[in-house]
């Protein structure tokens, strides 16, 4: 069998024998302004420290973390958003750092906000955004109806600006543009943090069929405990910085006697989750 | 297809992508168009009647009333150029879009030149319609006028005003909160040292000096000279605003590109709020 599947949809190539996603002591430091030591005074916040862990091809794998844990910083690092200041990481053997021309073709990204351009339509966000991965009008005009169709969005709706799409209309646009390049590295950040149950539910189901029926691998922000449970095949924990475990469910709660994830956190940090996180936890959560 | 065809084809693809957008969005704040068309009109006017004020003889008066004229519109033209290349950066923040914009397999060089081209296209709409608006409103008369020349001049200074405008888009990923008026800050010191309202002789010497690495200088004098008298594109006009483009395309490219490292470098290339 040959070792390179089929070329995406921009006609990059992806080796099959390689892991999707190898991050090795990856490391992020932000440098803020530190009023209490002096009017120029900075100081440094590690926003990921030597994070080390490997995805293969086709798996779901979840990070949970709280808020400025570093969960964004990671996908934002994996994105080509920010630069690395220590370790490495490749996707599908591309360097995320030096190859980002290559990286931006094999991975698309559902975030938290739905970030699109309010006054335009989802016809229209998806249009333009298609022309940024190389899709002509003629291969839109039929791809954007049917991955919209795909997740449940309504046909009389399409031409209908943003701004009057609740956050889970909107949510499922954003679904739809990841999917509609075509990616092999979706990485979804806190893609269900805000919607109403019934959203919540149809966006985890959508998840799970793109598992079913695309040539993806998944890397899911959260803190939900439960999404991660129900979606992925490990859970890692991120804690300040730091990625505790990252290990199937099963085994976690093995490793340190617990029936739940929730217990697994304590276990693990000596805080519940739901705990206050501190001032340096608001920066990182600000600046990653 | 060969993969140096295919990326190029992928180029032109995406670079039409921003000339898209900005179509859609043009059609969504059509209204705001007219009423901005309308308040730049009026601005303008505020301008060109001060030829009225000295009495002179009606030829002497339309001549001065041309010269504001195409003062006031270069000057618009610019701020539109201006405008489109700075909210390559603050628009997106605002909208949310950043980061899926600039995680997007197009190259920036592709990105800046679509935002320029819809720019440019966008800016000579406008230009023309407030050209012949002010101009049939106060009553002038530019029988000797020769708009091919003009247009050509203004298309070729077009190059570098995008060259330029690359080099102010990055202050917004710099400076998120105050970098966009900083473009506006380079828009007005463009104009000031170029003659947008009087010959650039009338300026210290040192100002004139600046003036000769100005594009707006040239496009000025040239398209004065165009309408006013009807004299064709002069390669006198022509050469300095090449010689601009060439160097400031690849000035604005790199200047960006640090930008940009920086941006990611320091958690900038992101959304506000």
């Amino acid at each position: 069998m040959s070792t390179f599947a089929a070329p995406t949809s921009l006609g990059t190539s992806v080796r099959r024998d390689l892991p999707a996603v190898e991050v090795e002591n990856l490391t992020k430091v932000f440098r803020r302004r530190d009023p209490k030591a002096g009017r120029f005074a900075r100081r440094s916040l590690p926003a990921l420290q030597e994070v080390t862990f490997t995805i293969e091809r086709g798996e779901c794998v979840a990070i949970l973390g709280q808020n400025g844990s570093g969960k964004s910083t990671l996908v934002r690092l994996l994105s080509t958003l920010l630069l690395e200041d220590g370790g490495e990481a490749r996707i599908f053997g591309h360097d995320a750092f030096h190859e980002a021309r290559t990286i931006r073709r094999l991975v698309n990204r559902v975030s938290v906000e739905a970030s699109f351009f309010k006054k335009m339509s989802a016809q229209e966000n998806l249009s333009y955004a298609a022309r940024f991965y190389g899709m002509t009008p003629s291969q839109t005009r039929t791809a954007i109806p049917e991955i919209l169709a795909k997740v449940g969005f309504p046909p009389d709706r399409r031409t209908e600006s943003m701004m009057n799409l609740s956050r889970g209309m909107q949510q499922k646009v954003a679904l739809a543009r990841a999917l509609l390049t075509s990616p092999v590295l979706l990485l979804l950040d806190e893609p269900t943090t805000g919607l109403d149950p019934r959203s919540k539910l149809e966006v985890q189901e959508f998840i799970r069929e793109v598992r079913r029926t695309h040539d993806a691998t998944i890397l899911l922000c959260t803190h939900d405990m439960g999404e991660a449970e129900a979606l992925a095949d490990r859970v890692g924990l991120l804690d300040r910085g730091q990625l505790l475990f990252l290990e199937p469910v099963a085994e976690v709660k093995r490793r340190y006697g617990v029936q739940t994830l929730e217990e697994a956190f304590f276990a693990a940090t000596g805080r519940t989750f739901e705990e206050e996180h501190d001032e340096d936890d608001e920066i990182r959560e600000v600046f990653g | 297809m060969t993969a140096i065809a295919a990326t190029m084809r992928n180029e032109l693809i995406g670079l039409g992508g921003f000339v898209e957008r900005n179509v859609y969005l043009t059609k969504r704040y059509i209204l705001w168009d007219i009423a901005f068309m309308v308040w730049t009109i009026a601005n303008t006017l505020t301008i060109v009647f001060i030829a009225r004020v000295e009495h002179l003889p009606p030829a002497e008066e339309n001549k001065l009333a041309t010269i504001l004229l195409v003062g006031a519109v270069i000057w618009a033209f610019l701020g539109i150029i201006f405008e489109f290349m700075t909210e390559t950066v603050a628009w997106e923040r605002w909208e949310g879009t950043i980061e899926y914009t600039f995680m997007a397999p197009v190259s920036r060089t592709m990105h800046l030149f679509g935002q320029g081209a819809f720019a440019v296209l966008y800016g000579l709409i406008r230009a023309t319609i407030l050209f012949f608006a002010v101009a049939a409103f106060i009553g002038i008369h530019t029988p000797h006028a020769n708009y091919g020349a003009a247009f050509a001049l203004l298309a070729i200074a077009s190059i570098s005003f995008i060259g330029v405008g690359m080099m102010t888009s990055v202050l917004p990923l710099i400076s998120p909160e105050k970098g966009a008026q900083l473009g506006f800050v380079a828009q007005g010191l463009m104009l000031v040292v170029s003659g947008v309202y009087y010959p650039v002789s009338v300026m210290p010497h040192w100002m004139q000096v600046v003036a000769k690495i100005s594009p707006a200088t040239y496009v000025l004098r040239g398209d004065r000279a165009s309408i006013v008298s009807g004299t064709g594109l002069a390669w006198a006009d022509a050469w300095p605003l090449i010689v601009i483009a060439v160097a400031s395309m690849p000035l604005g490219l790199t200047i960006f590109h640090v930008g940009e490292r920086h941006a990611k470098k320091h958690g900038k290339l992101k959304r506000s709020g």
